[in-house]
């Protein structure tokens, strides 16, 4: 098979389509660069009717909106792929575990996301500073907060102010009001002498512009706007940069295999095969900017060798794919018998919860470092497949029957829709050297490109958080007056944890430094080695917050491309 | 269509445009059936190959799919106001379910082989077959886990999952969300729970909480800040 060569040198590629590549494109096509994007996976826009999921009856699925393998989070969940993605498989070194989400589309996972839009805090970015656990970040909050803000006025975010050191405010939109069990749940926190605020999320719940709509109020963020009125790449990013006469060729269903670089080890862009045509290409392009998420960039880079970049690009310190983490979880739900048969009415409200718990405890001395926010979920929501499993079991505790069959079991559902409140946690972990990623030498994807092969393990810090979780789920359910469902986790099943990557906040196998030696790119996100690579997506991330990764990874990939530019004029690449 | 020929048209692909006639009869005309089609619900290229090559194929036959549709109306009748798990299309949402998650495939077309067992063993007919007073004798001793004899522990557990499949099949059917009574899914405008919820749950929002949250009269209005991020809008 013969490498077919493009003509064009591009100012830069873009490999991946998601937050980072998304704010790349814009910044750069932006300031005059001539761009290509690279997409693994096919187009996608959700104000076109034929990717359209929101809005639609379960009954129009032939499968009631069931998970398959085509889709782990459900016909109508917007993200194609997920934990499986047929012909591109990951393995796993022995004993150990890794659940890795991939969508393969274009906007990748931000068509999905819980749209939760949290800044990092002046702690997180120097959290070794307060356990001496891990490193701190090259940056602190004061560099990141101009383009917090920017990405703020930029894409939308609504939430509130409140002063809380470690959970910076912004340029909120004014957040919904709270629905009936957030009520509850504000009410069990307050009594449990937990603190909560107005959750912050990337919902237009007013104008911003006048290319995008405001939230109309579907409940349904995860199917991706057809009004644009959330935040996802390519409606917010990629699409107005478009409209904005950017130069973009954008290129779908193209799957890197590895950045070319020259005899001096300079990056001349980048090879990918055409899933169509099934051929391999050469692009070529003076800067080449990896955004293809954390993992599929250290995988790429790792499969990137050559007689200057033995080990990989930019692996000259062994680091890429090591320091991988991902968020804590773990969950915990009450029924509330005082929401039996409860007046039914229309309560979807914005695609994710109305009211949240920030961390609250960085005072404390307590088991484990770092913290954990709390998410909120519940309500009267649109049945899908498997709604109406074991329809009465709450008769367990209310009394009745329990299974049967008749018109008693109608009765049973309706009587107990919408009593049900959850919570669950969201943490920081411990990066750690020895949780990493690597390539496996036995083990190629369909395009002939050697798969990843994950080694992580939890550690005490995590699983000792988990029950402290458990613990406070429990004070604050039991506050709201309900009966707590199911048994609680104990330290046989790890409090409840859930296993690495199920998150999907995976971070850290590129993490920047001002030490070569122990980090892979600058604090400017550009490869150590390869002046001309920079990376974009959530790889450099030094430590991953309690906050979800995605308002952090726009910002640096602002940041970044802020300096791209700047080197370039001054000629520096 | 009575039930006993909509079935047969489930048979044969109850989604297909032609129409595929199978057996033996020398008589039987084989139209080649156009590809099964669904309307689309937001799928891509390789989720609509796996549709149209799930649509095409069969899974129970005929007396396995009447049996079904007698057990499904039996777990959820009609009533006054609503049809009953057969209206709502739940054998067809069977068929469909059994055959897209192959590892039902076995436990019920084995369940309902038990089943016809069960019931000739006690009956000597099949249970399709069977009165409305038999019917329910079978049904209690499999019904009710925990209360299920040792010996007939294969057919609560067929019972559980069949139990299972109507209700969400009914309940994620158009009927079944009318039953329900939800009222989402469409554009709206959520400014909080009602006051008279409110009220009978004994709630109340607070004032601190409510400042903070939007003015849906000016929802439309484009955001400005000052630079200390305070809303002008």
């Amino acid at each position: 098979m013969q490498v077919i060569e493009s003509s064009k040198v591009y100012d830069v590629v873009i490999v991946g389509s998601g937050a980072g590549g998304g704010m790349a494109t814009k910044i750069l096509s932006e300031a005059g660069f001539d761009v290509a994007v690279l997409e693994a996976g096919p187009f996608f826009d959700p104000a076109q009717d034929e990717y359209r999921t929101q809005l639609r009856w379960p009954w129009e699925s032939p499968r009631r909106g069931a998970s398959s393998d085509r889709r782990s989070f459900g016909d109508f969940d917007a993200a194609y792929g997920g934990w499986n993605l047929e012909g591109e498989p990951y393995t796993e070194a022995p004993g150990t575990r890794f659940a890795w989400f991939r969508s393969r589309m274009l906007g990748g996972r931000t068509n999905h996301w819980g749209r939760i839009s949290l800044r990092f805090g002046p702690l997180d970015f120097k959290r070794k500073s307060v356990d001496g656990l891990g490193d701190n970040w090259p940056i602190g909050y004061d560099d990141v907060k101009p383009y917090y803000d920017k990405v703020d006025k930029l894409i939308g975010v609504f939430g509130s102010k409140e002063n809380i050191h470690n959970e910076p405010d912004g340029f909120f939109l004014p957040p919904p009001k709270p629905r009936l069990h957030e009520l509850y749940y504000i009410n069990g926190a307050r009594k449990a002498g937990i603190p909560v605020i107005p959750s912050r999320l990337s919902i237009l719940t007013k104008r911003i512009n006048n290319q995008r709509g405001s939230c109309f109020y579907c409940g349904q963020c995860n199917r991706a706007c057809s009004a644009y009125a959330d935040f996802s790449s390519g409606t917010c990013l990629i699409f107005p940069a478009q409209k904005n006469g950017g130069k973009i060729e954008l290129m779908t269903n193209c799957m890197v295999r590895e950045v070319t670089t020259d005899k001096e080890g300079k990056a001349t862009g980048v090879s990918y095969i055409n899933k169509i045509d099934r051929k391999e290409y050469h692009l070529r392009a003076k800067i080449v900017v990896m955004a293809a998420s954390a993992c599929s960039t250290a995988r790429i880079l790792l499969n990137s060798k050559s007689s200057v970049h033995q080990d990989g690009l930019g692996n000259s310190s062994g680091l890429v794919g090591k320091y991988l983490h991902d968020s804590t979880g773990a969950s915990r739900s009450v029924f509330l018998p005082k929401l039996m048969d409860r007046k039914i009415y229309n309560e979807d409200g914005v695609g994710g919860m109305h009211v949240y718990t920030p961390w609250w405890l960085n005072d404390k001395k307590l088991k484990f470092p770092r913290g954990y926010h709390i998410e909120v979920w519940g309500g009267m929501g649109m049945p899908s497949y498997g709604f109406g499993f074991n329809p009465n079991n709450l008769n367990k505790i209310m009394g009745g029957e329990v299974g049967g069959y008749g018109e008693s079991l109608r009765e049973d559902v309706k009587k107990y829709y919408g009593a049900v409140l959850g919570v669950s946690g969201r943490g920081e972990s411990i990066p750690q050297r020895g949780n990493y990623c690597e390539i496996d030498n036995n083990v190629v994807d369909e395009w002939g490109i050697p798969v990843l092969k994950f080694n992580y393990q939890w550690t005490e810090h995590e699983i000792n958080q988990a029950e402290h979780m458990q613990d406070t789920f429990e004070q604050i359910l039991d506050a709201t007056g309900g009966i707590l469902l199911g048994d609680k986790p104990g330290k046989d099943r790890n409090f409840g944890l859930t296993a690495p990557g199920e998150i999907i906040h995976e971070v850290g196998t590129t993490r920047m430094g001002n030490d070569k030696k122990e980090s892979v790119t600058n604090k400017y996100n550009q490869l150590h080695d390869c002046a001309n690579v920079f990376i974009m997506d959530a790889g450099p991330f030094v430590s991953q917050a309690d906050k979800n990764p995605t308002w952090t990874i726009l910002a640096l990939a602002w940041r970044a491309s802020d300096y791209l530019i700047e080197q370039v004029k001054q000629r520096n690449i | 269509m009575d039930r006993r020929e909509s079935l047969k048209s489930l048979l044969v692909g109850s989604v297909a445009g032609g129409l595929l006639v199978t057996g033996c009869a020398p008589e039987s005309t084989v139209e080649i059936p156009e590809k099964p089609q669904l309307p689309g619900y937001g799928r891509n290229e390789r989720e609509k190959e796996h549709d149209e090559e799930v649509l095409s194929e069969s899974f129970f036959n005929e007396h396995e799919l009447e049996t079904i549709a007698v057990l499904c109306d039996i777990i959820l009748p009609a009533n006054a106001e609503f049809g009953s798990a057969t209206d709502a299309g739940v054998p067809e949402f069977i068929e469909f379910i059994a055959k897209d998650m192959p590892n039902n495939q076995l436990p019920l077309r084995g369940g309902l082989a038990w089943l016809d067992s069960h019931s000739n063993k006690l009956y000597g007919m099949e249970f399709k077959k069977l009165n409305e007073e038999q019917h329910k004798a079978i049904c209690d001793s499999i019904a009710y886990p925990g209360k299920t004899a040792p010996e007939l522990k294969h057919g609560e557990r067929f019972f559980t999952n069949m139990r299972n499949l109507t209700m969400t099949g009914y309940f994620t059917s158009e009927i079944g969300v009318k039953d329900l009574g939800y009222k989402g899914n469409m554009p709206g405008v959520w400014d909080g729970i009602p006051e008279d919820v409110l009220k009978q749950q004994g709630m109340a929002y607070e004032e601190e909480w409510l400042a903070k949250c939007v003015d849906q009269t000016k929802r439309t209005d484009i955001a400005t800040w000052d630079d200390d991020g305070n809303l002008l809008t």
